[in-house]
């Protein structure tokens, strides 16, 4: 992981304790997530975001209201990273009336209008186009506001993301390209599925800047947010970010991860993980004691288990469901 | 000894031309490579070059003159030192005036008849105009309408269109809302996909919908789905259109009809239009419409006039059809390209003594299959028609409602007549004989008739 580190400077109290909670809240959501599917309460697909957390929670402190944000099909932490409701996100999981597309979408398939989430897209690259869609119509409305299309290191294979590219830079679009390298597209590793070593490094073809950066250090992915945010907003075009990050879970529930060890996950998390390196920070500074994070502790677990129970208690869709929201009604 | 020059097929679809002008004069010199004369085809000004050298006995054609048919003599270039009498006596004959040298049309569009119009104010007037133009009068129209409205795609804006539909938006509109793509459909549809997402109309033009294919995932997975699995928090308000199915001689990748392809899918509408009338009103409802429609178009009807009615704001509202002629025996179904020859059919048919019901389908989806089956219940016969594949067809389709709604109605089996199921071959005669024909809708008429 060979990315820029940012000096701690500047960071005050509330920042990490905001950076604090959020990632606790995904990390212990995902693990509940896996829990419930385990009981066979969630279906289908399900992709966990664990140890990824820092990517999401920095970059949306680095967003501004009314921006934009689009992603793949592993979701769930930049749904509650953005402010939706885990209830909704886990009544989702579960596909009853209380989830965010009232159980019609599943995991893989999340939006909400309200909170500028634009899914939540199950094909590997399709959301890269569509983000930078998402900023074309942005600079075409003339309001300022960016987009930040995440995709992983598997999607950067595909030939959609450089034919976007190519037009995000054409037109100069107001789109951060965010690259979550986990290193493992599927079960192929990055080695042996990509001809460049840095990612990003790709976008110079194009004319686009970027960078790597290191997404387990939580206030670098803020930092670096932060300057491809100011690129963008300032009209200057798309900007990559390559954020080398790590999942600790498999691909989906279903990978058995036979295609690294087990001592390769337990080395990131003993090393590199995200939320000791805040808490390490909150503690060594001095800025909280051990009883208080443990009552942050609690308080997320007390919101993840309530959208369980939310989740297991809502109904499931009406029958009816079935055929409606296929078309849109024309406004009277 | 002399040569005549001949009017030159310049596109795939070509059958006539405008000589736009001659940039050689009688008397005039010429080389191999000179430009002889600019020559309008239905898609663009095109310059034309001599092949043989040699001096320009007699300009046969007079500049300006339209509708000059593929392969008519236009000229005759004599050799040095001979004389226009030493030529051949036949092909000397006074430059014809403009108006005279207009030679019938070659592909008319057959007549209108006894149409049902629905809905239209007392005393609408009609204007001849082309599906082209209606194409290009529905989109400006609703561009000057609803700002979020906008087209891209390739060669629509600088090149004024590949199929000349979008000539002269880009003055009009300016570069912000008739976007130039590169060559990436699956990239730009996507994108598309995102502008809609984020609050724009966007109209994509696909030069055909032959390279639509590479954009399939983001008009399925994305547009069409997208309202479905966001519990109707958002959807993609967007057309996608542009020339669908044959041209002419373009072969197999080039002529496909996707009609049924796209008529599969839930959350697509699905428009293809005949008439110049249908093109615009139903173009018009598309943009407005909240829901991805894809808009099929066909490139050897561009050129082809029919009434529209000249009325400000023209509307056709999506998903019903249109009954172009009313009868009591036989029910031809088609939509698109082949209602030229459901209607070339039912020509002959009338002269027959058979009294034939047309109806054109217009919209795929939502299917007016109301309409279909009570005209069946009426005719108690059926043939379908269109160009696409058999298999899984809208023909079939309707074949299996029929049956399911009007089974104890018919008297004769409902016959599909559809595009061979063969890749489009490329020789002029086995592509003859791939497409539907008139005379295969007659052979089907007559079996259903048992005639």
């Amino acid at each position: 992981m060979a990315a820029k580190k940012t000096s701690k400077a500047n960071v005050s109290k509330d920042n990490l304790m905001h950076f604090y909670r959020e990632m606790l809240l995904i990390r212990r959501f995902e693990e509940k997530a896996g829990q419930l599917y385990g009981m066979g309460l969630i279906g289908g697909f399900c992709h966990l975001y664990i140890g990824q957390e820092a990517v999401v929670v920095g970059l949306e402190a680095a967003a501004e209201d009314g921006d934009k944000r689009v992603t793949s099909y592993r979701d769930h932490g930049h749904m509650l990273a953005c402010g939706m409701e885990a209830n909704g996100v886990m009544a989702e999981l579960t596909g009853r009336s209380g989830g965010y597309s009232k159980g019609k979408g599943g995991s893989m398939h999340m939006f909400s209008k309200e909170k500028h989430f634009y899914g939540g897209h199950g094909i590997v690259g399709a959301q890269v186009p569509i983000g930078a869609g998402l900023a074309f119509a942005d600079k075409y409305l003339g309001n300022g506001r960016v987009t930040f299309a995440y995709f992983g290191d598997g999607a950067a294979n595909q030939g959609q993301v450089y034919e976007t590219f190519n037009m995000a830079a054409l037109w100069d679009l107001p789109v951060i390209f965010v690259i979550e390298n986990n290193q493992y597209a599927m079960g192929t590793s990055q080695q042996r599925s990509t001809s460049s070593a840095e990612i990003y490094e790709r976008g110079r073809a194009f004319g686009i800047p970027g960078e790597a950066v290191d997404g387990m250090d939580v206030l670098a992915v803020k930092a670096a947010g932060e300057t491809a945010v100011a690129h963008c907003r300032s009209g200057k075009g798309p900007y990559i970010l390559e954020i080398k990050t790590y999942r600790y879970r498999g691909h989906s529930m279903s990978d058995p991860a036979k295609y690294r060890t087990r001592e390769e996950v337990q080395k990131v998390r003993e090393e590199k993980d995200a939320i000791e390196h805040v808490r390490d920070l909150l503690l060594t500074g001095k800025h909280c004691t051990e009883d208080d994070l443990k009552a942050i502790d609690k308080e997320i677990k007390a919101v993840v288990n309530q959208s369980a129970e939310f989740a297991k208690e809502s109904p499931e869709p009406a029958l009816e469901e079935l055929w409606t929201d296929i078309y849109a009604q024309a406004e009277a | 000894m002399a040569i005549e020059i001949l009017m030159p097929a310049l596109s795939p679809t070509m059958e006539e031309g405008t000589l736009g002008k001659w940039l050689v004069a009688e008397g005039d010199k010429v080389s191999s490579g000179d430009i002889l004369a600019e020559i309008e085809t239905d898609k663009a000004t095109m310059e034309f070059e001599a092949v043989d050298e040699g001096i320009i006995g007699k300009l046969l054609i007079a500049e300006g003159t339209a509708a000059v048919a593929v392969n008519s003599a236009i000229a005759i270039l004599l050799e040095e030192g001979e004389s226009l009498s030493d030529a051949v006596p036949a092909a000397v004959s006074p430059a014809p005036t403009a108006a005279a040298a207009a030679l019938p049309a070659t592909a008319q569009a057959p007549k209108q008849g006894n149409i049902v119009e629905q809905d239209l104010p007392d005393g609408t007037t009609f204007k001849s105009q082309t599906v082209r133009e209606a194409i290009r009068e529905a989109m400006s129209e609703e561009m000057r309408r609803d700002e979020t409205v906008y087209l891209m795609g390739e060669e629509v804006a600088e090149y004024q269109g590949a199929y000349k539909i979008s000539q002269g938006m880009l003055d009009e509109f300016g570069s912000k809302r008739v976007i130039d793509t590169p060559i990436t459909e699956h990239g730009f549809a996507g994108i598309a996909v995102g502008a809609a997402f984020g609050g724009l109309k966007p109209i994509v033009e696909f030069m055909t919908f032959n390279f639509a294919m590479q954009a399939m995932d983001q008009i399925i997975n994305s547009a069409a789905k997208t309202l479905y699995m966001s519990g109707g928090q958002m959807g993609a308000p967007m057309v996608f259109r542009g020339p669908n199915g044959a041209a002419a001689r373009v072969g197999a990748q080039h002529s496909q009809d996707y009609a049924a392809w796209y008529a599969h899918i839930p959350g697509l509408k699905v428009v293809q239009p005949y008439s110049a009338a249908d093109a615009k009103g139903l173009l018009k409802s598309a943009i407005r419409d909240p829901n991805p429609v894809i808009f099929l178009e066909n490139e050897i009807l561009y050129g082809q006039s029919f009434d529209v009615p000249d009325l400000p704001d023209y509307t056709v509202p999506l998903g019903k059809a249109r009954i172009w002629r009313e009868g009591n025996d036989i029910t031809l179904v088609s939509f698109g390209i082949g209602m030229k020859y459901a209607l070339q059919a039912a020509d002959k048919l009338l002269e027959m003594g058979v009294s034939v019901e047309v109806i054109d389908l217009r919209c795929l989806r939502p299917l007016d299959t109301e309409t279909v089956v009570n005209s069946v219940k009426k005719t108690n016969r059926c043939v379908t028609i269109e160009e696409g594949f058999p298999v899984c067809s809208i023909g079939s389709h309707i074949s299996s409602v029929l049956m399911q709604e009007a089974f104890d109605y018919l008297d004769a089996p409902v016959i599909n007549c559809t595009g061979k199921d063969v890749p489009m071959p490329y020789a002029a005669n086995l592509e003859k004989l791939a497409l539907v024909t008139t005379e295969d809708v007659m052979a089907a008429a007559k079996s259903v008739l048992y005639r």
